[in-house]
């Protein structure tokens, strides 16, 4: 893709104590992308995830957005300020696993919060813009609902709608479906290809690879702390070069799951 | 019992009914004083032990280990009788106040970092994704929940502390205890003044039980 990249990472690093996550991560995301990671867990795609709002703040490499430039380095002087973090994460929303919506707040309210009390905006017009994004996900009359009121399915697309309300210029999913009733997960997924398709960038680990194939368009696979495939769905998915990723494929889509069943009777079956 | 009797029981009350109602409300005062008190040390306290700076985290600990460590009488003498050794003297009321404040500090403390620990790490991660500061995300998100969670907890602690404010009738401080104790004196009647003391203060924790049966009610309605 041509032009500036909306954010590049290089040699990006981190590791919890002895043990290194992330082994050199270099990424490039063109604004309209969608990017899909995948690859088994402990392979450090989360990690990586979370390392682009700083969640998690790297042990090493670079990365450029909008005009931050941060040095993970240690002892590099262009490490993120507090500020600078708190101005990075109001442009890039992050939507988690465990929906995390706050429990005391209404629905409206906590898509209201940040708008308001991070960005400045106006009440009214804020309630206002919550409501019309509330509205076309079918969740208007739910405004006044206490999140512990709503589905599985319906807290997490009130979380996705918190994090667009900010008006993010990229968007961060974390298995946000791995959590969900198997009935409830296509609605989530069907918000997600809605915003994929009104050209929303979006950065999505997932374990769903039937939609990483059908919305995204590019493949990341991560294993061992690096990327060892990127391209279209098509080529990573259809004609993965690795092993690794044929074997992590078939794993995720059960396609051996009858061959590895054991061959002796579980339940003690008359001989 | 005959109504004569109950007549005359009342007879010898009622001359001490204003004193009593006077004593009452500095209870109150000493209580809510206190208990304020006690909030300010508590947080200031929890958010210390949480702290980066580890000479923050053990002053915190030293302060919780102490409180807790020695009965809170010590700690009023040595705040009321002790401290003017040092150049600081107080009057009873403040030196009580600040006695009881900080001895139920401690105990806010412990309670304030359990409700804290209580909140899934998911909460704060969701506003600090959003961009919030530190001092947002504590003030609307994270506290609002402490607050439900420990309220059962800080419940007790208002109750204890009303019922401390009766040590404070050993540094002078006429509140309800000494009160009473200076009629006996005169009266002679030990047994009908202490129930009433007793009653009274029985009056005052079960108010706070119920007002905070009220808020858990409140709260529940976004469970």
């Amino acid at each position: 893709m041509a032009g500036e990249p909306l954010i590049r990472i290089r040699d990006l690093r981190k590791r919890f104590g002895a043990h290194e996550v992330l082994k050199g991560v270099s990424l490039d995301v063109h604004a309209g992308e969608v990017v899909s990671v995948i690859g088994a867990s402990g392979s450090g795609k989360s990690t990586f995830l979370r390392c682009v709002n700083v969640l998690e703040r790297p042990n090493g490499g670079t990365m450029d957005f909008e005009g931050f430039h941060f040095d993970y380095e240690e002892g590099a002087r262009r490490q993120p300020t507090a500020a600078q973090l708190r101005d990075l994460r109001a442009r890039i929303g992050m939507v988690f696993q465990s929906y995390n919506l706050w429990p005391h707040l209404t629905v409206l309210e906590n898509v209201v919060e940040a708008p308001i009390r991070v960005k400045g905006e106006r009440p009214a017009e804020a309630r206002e813009k919550a409501e019309a994004l509330l509205a076309r996900i079918g969740l208007a009359e739910k405004r006044h609902a206490y999140p512990s009121k709503l589905s599985g399915g319906q807290q997490q697309r009130v979380a996705i709608v918190r994090a667009l309300a900010m008006q993010p210029r990229l968007m961060l999913f974390d298995e946000v479906t791995s959590a969900l009733d198997p009935e409830l997960v296509g609605e989530v997924l069907g918000l997600m290809a809605n915003l994929a398709s009104e050209g929303m960038t979006m950065l999505l680990v997932t374990h769903e690879i039937g939609f990483a194939r059908e919305v995204s368009n590019r493949v990341i696979f991560f294993d061992q702390g690096v990327i060892a495939e990127d391209g279209s769905p098509g080529d990573v998915l259809r004609q993965p070069s690795s092993e690794r990723l044929k074997q992590f494929l078939r794993r995720v889509l059960h396609e051996d799951a009858y061959h590895a069943a054991p061959a002796a009777p579980l339940l003690g079956g008359r001989t | 019992m005959r109504i004569d009797t109950i007549a005359s029981w009342w007879e010898g009350f009622a001359p001490y009914v204003p004193g009593f109602a006077a004593a009452s409300g500095l209870v109150l005062v000493l209580s809510v004083l206190a208990i304020v008190v006690s909030w300010i040390c508590g947080l200031v306290a929890a958010l210390a032990k949480t702290s980066r700076f580890s000479a923050l985290r053990r002053a915190s600990e030293f302060y919780i280990w102490f409180i807790r460590g020695t009965p809170t009488l010590i700690q009023i003498f040595i705040i009321y009788f002790g401290l003017p050794q040092m150049g600081l003297r107080l009057s009873p009321f403040v030196a009580g106040v600040i006695a009881l404040g900080v001895n139920g500090g401690a105990y806010v403390a412990e309670i304030v970092r359990a409700g804290l620990s209580a909140i899934p790490k998911g909460q704060m991660e969701s506003a600090q994704a959003l961009g919030m500061s530190r001092w947002h995300m504590m003030s609307r998100i994270i506290l609002p929940q402490v607050f439900r969670v420990i309220l059962p907890p800080v419940t007790n602690e208002a109750i204890t502390m009303v019922k401390n404010t009766s040590l404070l009738s050993t540094i002078t401080v006429v509140e309800l205890t000494l009160y009473s104790q200076t009629i006996i004196a005169t009266t002679f009647r030990p047994f009908e003044f202490y129930i009433a003391t007793a009653l009274i203060y029985l009056v005052m924790t079960s108010l706070i039980s119920q007002a905070a049966g009220h808020l858990e009610r409140h709260y529940a309605r976004s469970l």
